[in-house]
């Protein structure tokens, strides 16, 4: 087994796992302070991406774009949770899960009307469309690197407000029990659109950094969303920190398991076997990863909810 | 005493830092009525569901008819003949009272894997579930849906439940919760008739029904059993009055 | 169910039993293939309500059954086994299994994480079915029509359709049994009250785990009659909105009534054919956009329609007794 190989999806996956994080981070906390499910998490990602394809072709700078996407999508979050989400904290989740796919089905459409059907390509500039070697020999891209590097700024940022603020002490009193954040005085309406807007805006910054990897697409958030579901399941629900080590090791072992996996098989039964069942169990394993942790654990690694 | 029908060995449980159970030691004889009593918080809804099986204790034993079921599901520790009632009523609204009775009865009737045979038209179900209704009371409204039912003749259904399952233990959970004086002493009353049949663990909060019908008394204070004893000796116990009589007087 | 749910379940098969023989007269065969789509998905959308509606179960991965059902009809024709007789008991044991499985280990949660993991279970399936490059892998494969020597011809497209029509009304009669049944008291009283049910001595556990194979198996019937139907399998049968779709068309039509998942998957996909054409009406090309109302609606179906169709007609024709139910989880307004 090549080492370099190894090294560089193991930087793949640790990009791909920030990436699920953020998307998982909102999701966790909106279910955690509000009970609400809300599928169209992923569309957040898929404006996030749109909106900053469109702010950086408008400022001519990747930059100043970037950065003005993240107000942007912090409003567009704002907005849907006033307009469309505030009615559904007390409906069952079966009405939340619903009414969310409704919105889906909404967000996609929108997108398409607004920017077109065909994809969007949003290039890189120079300075961050290059290699670096991170160790010699052992060529990266930029980007990535990048990526990596604001994932676990934010990770550590969103860590630091939860920890040490008086909202994250509002949100963690929230996750663990919902009246108790009530009985504080706090006005609960505030408090949840903050929530849901910042979630938003953790999910639009995954949708932005995911742009120049990928094409900006209309439902190009939902694939995403599945697996930060499955995140959150092993992570546990309303919890950041299981959310942080679950995104970590689902992104690690769906990249690295990708390419190993029928490398791996190889070695033990014939390599036609290995080159039919290895894609397909790559495919499955971060799912049989979820049952088997499901198995020992049903509530997570780190349930937050007690009660 | 004669050997206990249900012993609690050195119970705890606890939520976060709040403990609700403190290495509790209670043996109930059989055919007593056993109340259980204490402030509100003290931990007795808890207690009922690690005897029922619906919580796990943290550390400690529960033994039923000398077999240690601390490790039991609830429905295994009502195959034993242990049955409950709750203090927020859980019948099925949905359904006549005869169908939830009928429903206790199916639960000790076999397996449930019947798949074909409408269970409306069983009499194996129906025949023993109106039974119940009739000594219970409720005979007569038996295919009202049970969303219809009085809030006392709802709670009277909740026991008539537990009984159609034919239990040798009975674990009731405030059986007065919201009732008014005159639902109370019909109750009262029903639960008089089953003493010496059945063994009863009873949570209340309604003091003239506790000294009415129990043997003995304990009274938990944040999850502690500060007292046992006959009903007289818990009147007269100096720490009682203070931990909790005087606070419910004053509350009455 | 009552007399009047019986009579609107006979009058609504007795409606779509006349199709046929009429878009013969008017010379529209187009609407015996249209309807026979929407009685595949009727069966499934019944089969999700027994668990959904009757059990409480919220699964958000039904549409991987019927990937089963049609991978498992696909695979035996890709080997030259046409066979309706072989392949459709198996299709409905292997989702039957599937179902198990995955059951198993999704009801040991609860609430929420058995949402998303019964999602997350039918994804993976679907990216299974990707990566099975020898059936096609994204592009999936053609099925010749099951053959069933001596009974019908499914090449005939209104034989096909009464098939399926039979197999709709055969579920149907026998989910009415089983609702019934004391199995089905067990899995109703448990969506209600699952602790008082365990308090009262039912292991709920193995009741809800045997409903959810049963619902999985009938998934798999759709899934079969769906690959005949369009003599084609891709994995996109099992894409996770399908499922949604599915879940939509049970609360479209009425949740925890046998024919109103019949009724929501006719008015379903009703409105997925002519919305677009509606929506021409009033702005040229506004039709290949008509995802843009059909999100709102369904929002609004979730938020102020409870009882669906069925309720509606319940409501109208037979005006003492309405569809409404009392709902569970958190409460409704």
């Amino acid at each position: 087994m090549d080492p370099l190989l190894l090294l560089e999806q193991s930087f793949n996956g640790l990009q791909f796992g920030v990436m699920l994080f953020l998307i998982a981070a909102g999701l966790t906390l909106v279910f955690g302070v509000m009970d609400l499910v809300n599928l169209a998490h992923g569309s957040l990602v898929m404006i996030g991406a749109y909106l900053a394809t469109t702010l950086v072709a408008w400022t001519d700078s990747f930059l100043l774009g970037m950065i003005l996407a993240l107000p942007a999508t912090f409003v567009v979050g704002a907005l849907v949770e006033v307009v469309a989400l505030r009615t559904l904290y007390r409906r069952d989740h079966l009405d939340q899960v619903l009414a969310t796919f409704g919105l889906i089905l909404f967000f996609n459409e929108v997108v398409r009307i607004v920017w077109g059907p065909i994809s969007l390509y949003s290039g890189l500039p120079d300075y961050l469309s290059g290699h670096v070697e991170i160790i010699p020999g052992a060529p990266y891209p930029v980007f990535r690197l990048l990526i990596i590097a604001v994932g676990l700024a934010v990770a550590g940022i969103i860590y630091l407000i939860v920890a040490h603020t008086r909202l994250g002490m509002l949100i963690r009193a929230g996750a663990s029990n919902n009246e108790m954040v009530g009985a504080l005085g706090v006005n609960i309406k505030s408090l949840f659109t903050l929530v849901f807007a910042l979630g938003a805006v953790f999910a639009g910054l995954a949708g932005m950094m995911l742009g120049p990897l990928t094409s900006v697409e209309s439902g190009m958030g939902e694939p995403l969303l599945i697996l930060a579901f499955v995140v959150i399941i092993i992570g546990g629900i309303g919890s950041i920190r299981g959310a942080f080590i679950a995104a970590i090791v689902i992104g690690m072992v769906d990249t690295v398991g990708r390419i190993f996996l029928p490398v791996l098989l190889r070695a033990v039964v014939s390599d036609a076997a290995a080159d039919t069942a290895g894609p397909a169990l790559a495919s499955m394993l971060i799912y049989i990863l979820m049952a088997a942790i499901l198995v020992v654990r049903p509530r997570g690694l780190f349930p937050a909810r007690t009660g | 005493m004669v050997d206990p029908v249900l012993r609690i060995h050195g119970l705890c449980k606890s939520f976060g830092n709040l403990i609700a159970t403190d290495d509790l030691h209670l043996d109930i004889a059989q055919g007593e009525i056993h109340a259980i009593i204490g402030p509100n918080g003290a931990g007795k809804t808890t207690l009922i569901a690690q005897l029922s099986g619906a919580l796990r204790p943290d550390k400690g034993q529960v033994s039923f008819a000398g077999r240690d079921i601390t490790h039991l599901s609830a429905p295994d520790r009502s195959a034993l003949g242990l049955a409950r009632s709750f203090q927020i009523t859980s019948i099925f609204p949905d359904f006549t009272a005869l169908d939830n009775v009928a429903l206790a009865v199916q639960a000790h009737a076999g397996h449930s894997f019947r798949f074909w045979r409408p269970a409306h038209e069983d009499p194996a179900l129906r025949q023993p579930a109106q039974q119940i209704l009739e000594r219970i009371g409720l005979g007569a409204r038996a295919d009202e849906p049970a969303a219809n039912l009085s809030h006392g003749e709802q709670r009277q259904l909740e026991i008539a439940m537990a009984l159609a399952t034919g239990p040798s233990l009975l674990l009731l959970d405030e059986p007065m919760a919201g009732m008014g004086r005159d639902e109370s002493v019909q109750m009262v009353a029903l639960l008089q008739s089953l003493k010496g049949r059945l063994t009863i663990v009873l949570i209340e909060h309604d003091m003239d029904a506790v000294f009415a019908l129990a043997d003995r008394i304990t009274v938990l204070v944040y999850g502690r059993a500060i007292a046992t004893g006959r009903p007289e000796e818990i009147r007269a116990n100096k720490a009682v009055r203070a931990a909790y009589l005087g606070t419910e007087a004053a509350d009455a | 169910m009552n007399n009047r749910q019986i009579w609107l379940t006979l009058i609504t098969l007795a409606l779509f039993a006349v199709v046929p023989p009429l878009a013969a007269i008017f010379d529209q065969p187009f609407y015996v293939d249209m309807l026979a789509r929407v009685l595949i998905l009727a069966l499934a959308a019944v089969s999700l309500d027994f668990i959904l509606g009757y059990g409480g179960m919220v699964s958000f991965g039904h549409a991987a059954y019927m990937g089963i059902g049609a991978y498992t009809v696909g695979i035996f024709s890709f080997y030259g086994i046409d066979n309706g007789f072989i392949q459709f008991p198996l299709a409905m044991a292997a989702s039957a299994l599937v179902g198990l499985i995955f059951g198993a280990m999704s009801l040991r949660t609860s609430g929420v994480y058995f949402i998303m993991i019964t999602l997350a279970f039918a994804q993976m399936l679907y990216f299974l079915g990707i990566s099975l490059e020898e059936f096609g892998g994204d592009d999936g494969m053609t099925a010749a029509r099951s053959e069933f020597a001596g009974l019908v011809d499914l090449n005939d497209s209104s034989q096909f359709y009464y098939l399926v029509l039979a197999c709709l009304a055969l579920v149907l009669f026998i989910l009415h049994r089983l609702v019934r049944s004391r199995f089905g008291m067990v899995i109703r009283a448990s969506r209600t009250n699952e602790k008082r049910m365990q308090a009262m001595g039912f292991h709920t556990y193995r009741y809800k785990l045997a409903g959810f194979t049963i619902a999985a198996s009938i998934c798999g019937l759709s899934g079969a009659l769906f690959a005949n139907l369009n003599e084609f399998v891709s994995p996109d049968i099992m894409h996770w909105t399908r499922s949604g779709e599915i879940m939509i068309m049970v609360i479209m039509g009425g949740m925890g009534t046998l024919i109103g998942p019949v009724l929501g998957a006719a008015g379903f996909l009703l409105l997925e054919e002519y919305l677009p054409q509606w929506m021409e009406i009033f702005m040229t090309n506004a039709g290949e956009h008509w995802a843009i109302i059909m999100g709102p609606i369904l929002i609004a179906i979730v938020l102020f329609g409870r009882g669906g169709i069925h309720a509606l007609f319940a409501r109208k024709w037979f005006p003492r007794r309405s569809g409404a139910r009392n709902g569970g989880g958190k409460g409704h307004g």
